[in-house]
């Protein structure tokens, strides 16, 4: 049975005169991601994307990455059928079989936008209508709540009998909102953080701060396990890791301890902004939220955000703990997060460190710093690691 | 002339790519996973690669793919594990009566811990079917175990309807498929077929043996059989066998694609079918849309273990039933309702991608002059 994939775009369709651009995005989203489960047609009609196998194409694995792509409301399968009644009544019974056996009621909807087929919408409704009762006791009529849809599509060139349709990733195309670093460090919250922003149409770079010796190169690979998750969703990202040891020394050796998480985190906003204009990014994104913990209150992030001349995006920063972890199992980064190794947060946690600071100490402390040497020296050291969707 | 190996279903030559791999595991990069020094960290990441290998060729994420000794023990995991996870939920089993013996036994087992058990009979050419599996379920029913492909006769049976029966009959049940002869050979999506567990073994895929995996989706939860220090996320603790682990990654590497290889051995299949039924007395006991890989058939009423030996003595191997169940008549052709003496003689060749059509002529001939030969014989 030949069988195609149908999507319906998401919000983009209520674009004005730009929508070409995002529909454009979108397909070649599509095609990237398709690459390597064989040959796909892929072309639009009316907000619908149309993606038909070629020979010896994988569709069920193009059905899964497809429902992660952003910008698609909702996608299904559909097995193409001769344009002939008695072919549409057996496909359907056929195609469907399984979902209509498990099934107790059930309606049909026809759209017929050939209107050389002869018999009209209602008629072709009535008729599939009619056959499938007769094929299975098990199911009843009802236009108002069914448990399924069968939906028939008489079009130019064939009919469509469609499968169940899946929910899409929604968002809009990645790529067409502009480019953006995450600062990610291997916990739950950064990945969740990296996802929502790609949701909203924005490409991603990634900025992990590495502390060997203390941190362990599986920490490292924590971070790159996270980031193939993400990429799922939002494409290719290239992934810096920047050796972090010997700032947080000299921090911890020339700065008064409570201020140690504020100063470290200023200087992780100064090397993010650094590598993320080099890398044509226009805004950093953090997985913070407010006052979950000590470098999270507001008086906090006032002073971190002070360190960066970008904007800041946070878009957690409004979520409880319980919010995060429900979309980070979603978008299944929450058993990688949990794992236990230490990251360069962790490696050096003053024990009594400052909710309420106030900027002005922090400049004074950051005095004792040679603060562009110290960044100098780690971006002349940066990783870049290829994470490929 | 060189062996022909007709007997895949038992079990494979091990691929040069999965021994040289094994190899360098063994003398080079032998440290134990848990390490936390880099020669540990380099033998997680070999077996980190495997695993995402396999979990990738399954379009399923790597952290629901638990390494076990094998199908054997993954089936015994996933069946007991389940059944005791699920025990305050009901006590309804169902499954086929064509499964393999390390489904069947663990079966009788939980029917003395109390539980209950169906098991679907198949017709007479090995098949089941959907609507079976939809009367059978009930909202009792805590599991559903399924093999995908028969390992004696090779029939394809119906999994794609057990996850609709379950949610039809409002019932909590999880889904456990055996998919240890499908595996690599058919496309199988667990995803798709919203499969709990999912077994599968190495050794059956010119990987090593001894090593083997269950798929559990994520979400599930089973009650492990054996307990110790944490490895595997405790479902099957014990230090990894991480030659062996390495060995089934790339033999899963080295698999051909789907199409190309069913191509192939559809071509095989259809030229041994044809071969065998120009000769007299021979009846084939595989259904018509069996896996390719497999045909059973029936010679006459000479027994089938005399046959084998026969060819056997020619350098061919075949194989009588199952060889697991080494001497038996076989319960699947049993429960198929074939005659005793169709059942007596009846013999299981199994293809592999090393295989060809000049191995099917050789063995063609030799089978006839078996026939004759035997046949002769006073007994």
């Amino acid at each position: 049975m030949e069988e195609i994939i149908l999507i319906k775009l998401g919000e983009m369709v209520l674009k004005g005169l730009n929508r070409n651009t995002f529909e454009t995005a979108l397909i070649k989203n599509i095609r990237r991601r398709l690459n390597g489960l064989g040959e796909f047609d892929i072309r639009t009609a009316q907000s619908t994307v149309y993606v038909t196998p070629k020979e010896g194409a994988d569709l069920d694995t193009a059905v899964e990455k497809i429902s992660k792509i952003f910008g698609i409301a909702t996608l299904s399968r559909a097995c193409v059928v001769k344009k002939d009644m008695p072919e549409i009544l057996k496909a359907a019974e056929e195609y469907l079989k399984i979902d209509l056996l498990s099934a107790k009621s059930f309606k049909v909807e026809s759209k017929r936008s050939d209107k050389r087929f002869p018999l009209k919408s209602p008629q072709i409704s009535a008729q599939l209508g009619e056959y499938l009762l007769d094929k299975f006791p098990n199911l009843h009529v009802d236009v108002h709540n069914p448990e399924i849809i069968v939906r028939v599509e008489i079009r130019d060139f064939a009919a469509y009998v469609h499968g169940q349709p899946i929910r899409g990733a929604g968002g809009i195309p990645v790529g067409t909102g502009g480019k953006a670093a995450i600062l990610i460090s291997g916990g739950i919250d950064s990945p969740v953080a990296a996802w929502t922003m790609a949701k909203r149409g924005l490409e991603l770079t990634a900025v992990h701060f590495a502390s060997p010796p203390y941190t362990s190169e599986r920490a490292e690979q924590k971070v790159v396990s996270l980031l193939q998750r993400v990429s799922k969703y939002a494409g290719h990202i290239n992934m810096f890791t920047v050796p972090f040891a010997k700032i947080q020394e000299e921090i911890l050796k020339k700065c008064p301890e409570e201020l140690f998480t504020l100063i470290m985190r200023r200087f992780m906003m100064r090397v993010s902004e650094k590598i993320a204009r080099r890398e044509h990014c226009q805004a950093l994104i953090t997985g913070e939220s407010l006052g979950q913990v000590a470098s999270q209150t507001l008086q906090a992030i006032v002073c971190t955000d002070a360190a960066a001349d970008m904007p800041v995006f946070r878009p957690l920063i409004g979520m409880d703990k319980l919010e995060i972890i429900d979309i980070s199992r979603k978008i299944d980064t929450f058993d990688i997060s949990i794992q236990p190794y230490e990251d360069c947060c962790t490696v050096f946690t003053p024990k009594h460190p400052r909710t309420r600071p106030e900027l002005q100490y922090i400049l004074e402390a950051e005095q004792a710093l040679d603060c562009d040497g110290l960044i100098e020296e780690c971006l002349n050291n940066v990783k870049l690691t290829k994470i490929r969707a | 002339m060189g062996e022909i190996y007709f007997d895949n279903s038992s079990t494979t030559m091990v691929c040069r790519e999965a021994a040289s791999r094994i190899m360098d595991m063994l003398t080079n990069n032998y440290g134990n996973p848990s390490s936390l020094h880099t020669k540990g960290f380099k033998a997680e990441q070999e077996q980190n690669s495997a695993r995402n290998e396999i979990a990738s060729f399954l379009n399923v994420y790597p952290e629901e793919i638990y390494f076990t000794s094998g199908g054997t023990e993954s089936n015994n995991l996933a069946i007991f594990g389940a059944a005791h996870a699920m025990r305050k939920r009901g006590n309804h089993i169902v499954t086929t009566a064509i499964e393999h013996p390390s489904v069947l036994n663990v079966m009788k087992q939980l029917e003395k811990e109390g539980f209950i058990v169906t098991y679907l009979k198949p017709d007479s050419s090995g098949k089941i079917y959907p609507e079976q599996i939809f009367k059978a379920v009930n909202p009792r029913t805590i599991l559903v175990s399924m093999m995908y492909v028969n390992n004696e006769v090779g029939s394809i049976l119906p999994i794609e309807a057990v996850s609709s029966a379950i949610s039809a009959a409002r019932s909590p049940a999880l889904f456990h498929v055996d998919a240890v002869q499908a595996f690599g050979k058919l496309p199988i999506n667990p995803k798709k077929l919203k499969i709990d567990l999912m077994s599968i073994s190495s050794h059956k895929i010119h990987g090593p043996k001894g090593v083997g995996a269950l798929y559990i989706r994520k979400g599930v939860h089973i009650v492990p059989r054996t307990y110790g220090g944490g490895q595997e996320k405790d479902i099957r603790p014990g230090t990894e066998a991480v030659p062996m682990i390495v060995g089934f990654g790339a033999a899963v590497k080295a698999l051909p694609s789907f199409d190309i290889e069913l191509k192939e051995m559809k071509k095989l299949n259809a030229y041994c079918r044809q071969k065998l039924g120009e000769i007299e007395d021979i009846k084939i006991n595989s259904p018509e849309d069996a896996l390719p890989y497999i045909i059973n058939f029936s010679a006459g009423d000479v027994r089938a273990e005399t046959m084998l030996h026969f060819l056997s003595s020619k350098e061919i191997y075949v194989s009588s039933g199952s060889a697991c169940s080494k001497g038996k008549a076989s319960y699947v052709l049993t429960s198929m309702g074939l005659t005793k003496q169709r059942i007596a003689s009846s013999l299981r060749i199994s293809f592999s991608r090393f295989n060809n059509l000049e191995d099917v002529d050789v063995f063609i001939d030799t089978l006839k002059d078996g026939l004759i030969e035997i046949t002769k014989r006073p007994i």
